[in-house]
């Protein structure tokens, strides 16, 4: 992928397809150890010990249109091959969690783009689920911003969806200024 | 965290606004569906830069009976980014090889005024 911030958008469709009802998405840069930490955690089905074995191989996939899957093994490699690490753990019934370990210095490394135009699409094309995304920044300290979608429903109430124009444009904004306020510090 | 205060005070207007009867959700259950093919060959192909042109484009024209989805790998990876559109009582119609600038003329011709954009339909490309 040409940004890390499509292999969120797809690698989080798992956790969309496996029925999650809460996905957290934290995405932790940390300038002094020269890491970029991506973690999605869902509580959907859950897979066997077997099938998280299984998940990186590219040929392997719950898929019925064909039989490939590349999502978790382009991201796996793509972390690999900066130097960093790749981790998988699931629990059938309790949610799978996964975390990928780039190295932003790495001359293999991929520009992590325009997440929040990810974490958009994902809040705004499934109302019916829950986000949390956090992304923080350590230089001398460590900060960090989040958006949580409860916090927002209980703003908002039955009445308005989180996907109706204002509050698409809300929350694209919302994302914009706490992004730039973040790294612009 | 505390600019984000700030910004849910304006959650709370948009709310306001809502309840005050002028931004009320009705037939939402009727309308057009869009639909993004958003799997791994859709995402690979440039995919989302077009749904969040969708998204955007309906949201700045307050088009309400216009929901925006995503949907999964339809079969068809070597036209990708792949676009449906699902409007009740019409034929379905495949939008294939978008790009984010050819959004703005399909939310104008197709969406807003009825107008198919038949060059950039599956049935031109072959």
């Amino acid at each position: 992928m040409r940004e890390l911030s499509l292999n969120v958008m797809d690698v989080t469709q798992n956790s969309i397809s496996a029925g999650a009802k809460m996905i957290k998405i934290i995405v932790r840069e940390d300038k002094t150890a020269d890491t970029l930490s991506i973690s999605i955690e869902d509580n959907g089905r859950g897979m066997s010990e077997e099938q998280v074995r299984s998940v990186t191989d590219p040929f392997y996939t719950t898929r019925t249109t064909r039989n490939v899957g590349l999502g978790v093994p382009l991201f796996k490699m793509e972390a690999e091959m900066t130097g960093g690490s790749f981790e998988i753990s699931s629990k059938p019934g309790v949610g799978t969690k996964l975390t990928a370990v780039f190295k932003p210095s790495s001359v293999d490394m991929i520009p992590l783009g325009d997440i929040n135009g990810t974490i958009l699409l994902l809040v705004t094309c499934n109302t019916d689920i829950d986000f949390q995304y956090t992304r923080s920044l350590k230089e001398a300290e460590e900060r960090e911003f989040s958006l949580n979608t409860q916090e927002l429903k209980e703003i908002l109430g039955d009445e308005v969806a989180l996907n109706s124009p204002d509050v698409v444009i809300w929350i694209k904004e919302f994302l914009e200024e706490n992004t730039r306020e973040l790294i612009n510090q | 965290m505390v600019k984000a205060m700030k910004s849910l005070a304006e959650l709370q207007a948009i709310k306001e606004k809502a309840r005050a009867g002028v931004e009320l959700r009705d037939n939402s259950e009727a309308g057009t569906r869009v639909l993004v093919g958003m799997a791994t060959c859709g995402i690979a192909a440039g995919a989302r830069p077009v749904l969040n042109e969708f998204v955007e484009e309906v949201a700045n024209r307050r088009l309400k009976d216009v929901m925006v989805t995503q949907t999964g790998c339809i079969g068809i990876c070597q036209y990708e980014p792949v676009v449906e559109i699902v409007q009740p009582g019409k034929e379905k119609v495949t939008y294939v090889k978008m790009t984010a600038d050819k959004v703005k003329r399909i939310v104008n011709d197709h969406l807003v005024n009825g107008n198919v954009v038949t060059e950039y339909t599956i049935g031109a490309t072959n």
